[in-house]
């Protein structure tokens, strides 16, 4: 492996995403242990000042065009392929978000090389690259080594600290040329803000949290009564979003909001990778899931492994028995 | 309006997992496998643009243990036509399944072209590729995923919702046909009693389709399979329900939560 390191900086509605940082400061490590450069790729239009964040990398990748103004990966992908097909980076890193995950799966097809999806973390040996990435909701890692000259790796959130990766340099920006304006067979018309007026679940010290354990909609009075008791509010995960149980703009995770309060009762949540990034910041983490092998509790600091229909109203009368005395 | 819906068998997490005696892989002989969750709402989401629209929805799924329960299913809860893919490897990875899935539909009789393909956008295998923008690209057409609503105008444009963070939705128009990656339909997967799936094994019909192609090798090397290593896992509380609440609002109390 002989060529760049290439971070995919994540530009959305004006602004560097966080994890692009992450993902410069692990990129900067594999740059090092491969003996190439690290050069951040960004695209946009007209947004050339947001290079200036990136001096991390040894020089920034800017493509120009006004069909990169947002990033739509069915776009994206396209040029990010072709400025690949030139330059024959040998990584490519791409972060796992909402925003990016359209890109990080048409991009390896498009460039016809591997994908090492859910990557945790990412180390050089003997020369080449070994990703551990995490499967089936969190509940297996495997350890890969990715064949060819390229690959693209899926980067989850939280890899490295942003801060390793933001720098005061100003970084050498280096145009690149857009090859073919991408056909407009995808178009944003407008983003759409989350309805206000609920709960906002992100200002909240305590926060109930329940998942697809809860089993049932009837059981939501249970998670109500114990936020009460606690003095929070109820949160969900996205099953609890998907079965109507609780609206989306309750959801924590990766669609949804990320929350840091003090307290966090994950009530019949699984632990997948999408949930634990919106809450893995949380003061106290404690779980309640009757599977002892669910990976939440590899995130908390308190876990129960009973059913949480019988857990939560122990735990109700408990409050109401001390607040009561 | 034709819409195929492309569906794939995962592991059910809620199992107990174990891996195999190569240290690589899962053991396949306690493995309970379920219909990917996310393919399910794009089922959904087809048989809600069926009733919007009058069109006929077509399943098709790669043969593997238990998929034959969810093709009469999906026959049951209002789907066409279902199709199950033949001479299948078991375990494939998800690229090596997409290939297999964009090379055999093509030589489907009366299949394409269709107007919409509707699949999950992610798997909780999707380690070396994900299913809808593989079969995008093979098919040459546009890819949009993370997506929880989808209308058809006449004109030949999908309208769709993506997910972006913070709950913020971007609303799309992409030219048909397309692949569209469904994250959730707009309405939880309709329930559907047992004896219309009983129904649907005896009048209905799962049309096999051998595999166009051997399945290409992933491009991965998985050198070892395992539990995920943490650096500190939660202190588990036991006891019986009460002796568990006490200990948890004492844990509460001694941090000022209560």
């Amino acid at each position: 492996m002989s060529g760049a390191v290439w971070v995919l900086a994540e530009q959305w509605r004006g602004a560097v995403s966080d994890v692009t940082y992450e993902l410069l400061a692990l990129g900067r490590q594999l740059a090092d242990g491969l003996g190439a450069p690290l050069e951040a790729v960004l695209l946009g239009s007209e947004a050339r000042e947001l290079a200036a964040s990136l001096g991390a990398a040894d020089r920034v990748l800017y493509a120009d065009h006004p069909s990169l103004v947002e990033p739509v990966g069915e776009h994206y992908s396209r040029v990010v392929a072709a400025l690949a097909a030139e330059a024959q980076p040998s990584v490519v890193l791409v972060p796992i978000t909402n925003v990016s995950w359209d890109l990080l799966g048409l991009l390896p097809v498009r460039m016809g090389v591997v994908l090492a999806n859910f990557c945790t973390d990412v180390q050089v040996a003997e020369g080449g690259l070994e990703a551990r990435c995490v499967l089936f909701g969190g509940k297996m890692e495997v350890r890969v080594v990715p064949r060819g000259e390229t690959a693209v790796l899926g980067v989850l959130p939280g890899v490295r600290a942003a801060d390793e990766g933001r720098s005061t340099r100003e970084p050498e920006v280096v145009e690149a040329g857009v090859p073919a304006a991408p056909a407009g067979t995808v178009r944003l018309v407008g983003y759409e803000e989350p309805e206000a007026g609920d709960v906002d679940i992100t200002q909240q010290e305590v926060l109930v949290s329940v998942g697809r354990g809860l089993q049932g909609e009837a059981n939501l009075d249970l998670a109500e009564e114990l936020a009460e008791a606690l003095g929070g509010a109820v949160a969900g995960s996205r099953p609890a979003i998907d079965m109507g149980w609780l609206p989306v703009t309750r959801q924590v995770g990766k669609s949804g909001m990320q929350v840091k309060p003090r307290l966090y009762v994950a009530l019949g949540i699984s632990g997948a990778p999408e949930h634990v990034e919106g809450m893995k910041n949380s003061g106290l983490i404690i779980a309640v899931n009757s599977d002892p092998d669910a990976p939440i509790f590899d995130v908390a600091h308190y876990g129960v492994a009973e059913d949480l229909l019988e857990v939560t109203p122990a735990l109700i009368d408990k409050l109401r028995e001390q607040k009561g005395a | 309006m034709k819409i195929l819906v492309l569906l794939k068998m995962v592991p059910d997490v809620v199992e107990e997992l174990e891996v195999a005696d190569d240290g690589a892989s899962l053991d396949r002989g306690f493995l309970r496998l379920i219909i990917n969750e996310r393919d399910e709402h794009a089922l959904e989401q087809a048989l809600i643009l069926k009733e919007r629209h009058e069109a006929t929805v077509v399943a098709v799924a790669p043969e593997a243990p238990e998929v034959d329960d969810v093709l009469y299913t999906a026959l049951a809860r209002g789907a066409d036509r279902v199709l199950k893919i033949t001479g299948v490897e078991e375990g494939l990875g998800s690229r090596a399944t997409a290939e297999l899935v964009a090379a055999t539909v093509p030589a489907v009789p009366d299949l394409l072209p269709v107007d919409l393909v509707l699949t999950g956008c992610q798997a909780i295998d999707d380690l070396d590729g994900l299913v809808g923008p593989l079969v995008a690209e093979r098919l040459g057409i546009p890819y949009v995923g993370i997506v929880t609503g989808v209308d058809v105008d006449p004109g030949g444009v999908a309208r769709v919702s993506r997910e972006y963070p913070g709950g913020v939705r971007g609303a799309f128009e992409i030219d048909l046909p397309a692949v569209v990656g469904v994250q959730g339909a707009e309405k939880p997967p309709r329930y559907v009693p047992i004896a219309k799936v009983r129904a649907a094994m005896t009048s209905g019909q799962i049309e096999s389709v051998a595999a166009a192609a051997a399945a290409e090798p992933s491009g991965l090397d998985v050198l070892e399979m395992r539990r995920p290593v943490v650096a500190e896992r939660a202190e588990m509380i036991t006891g019986d329900v009460d002796e568990i609440a006490a200990r948890i609002c004492e844990i509460l109390a001694e941090r000022g939560l209560v």
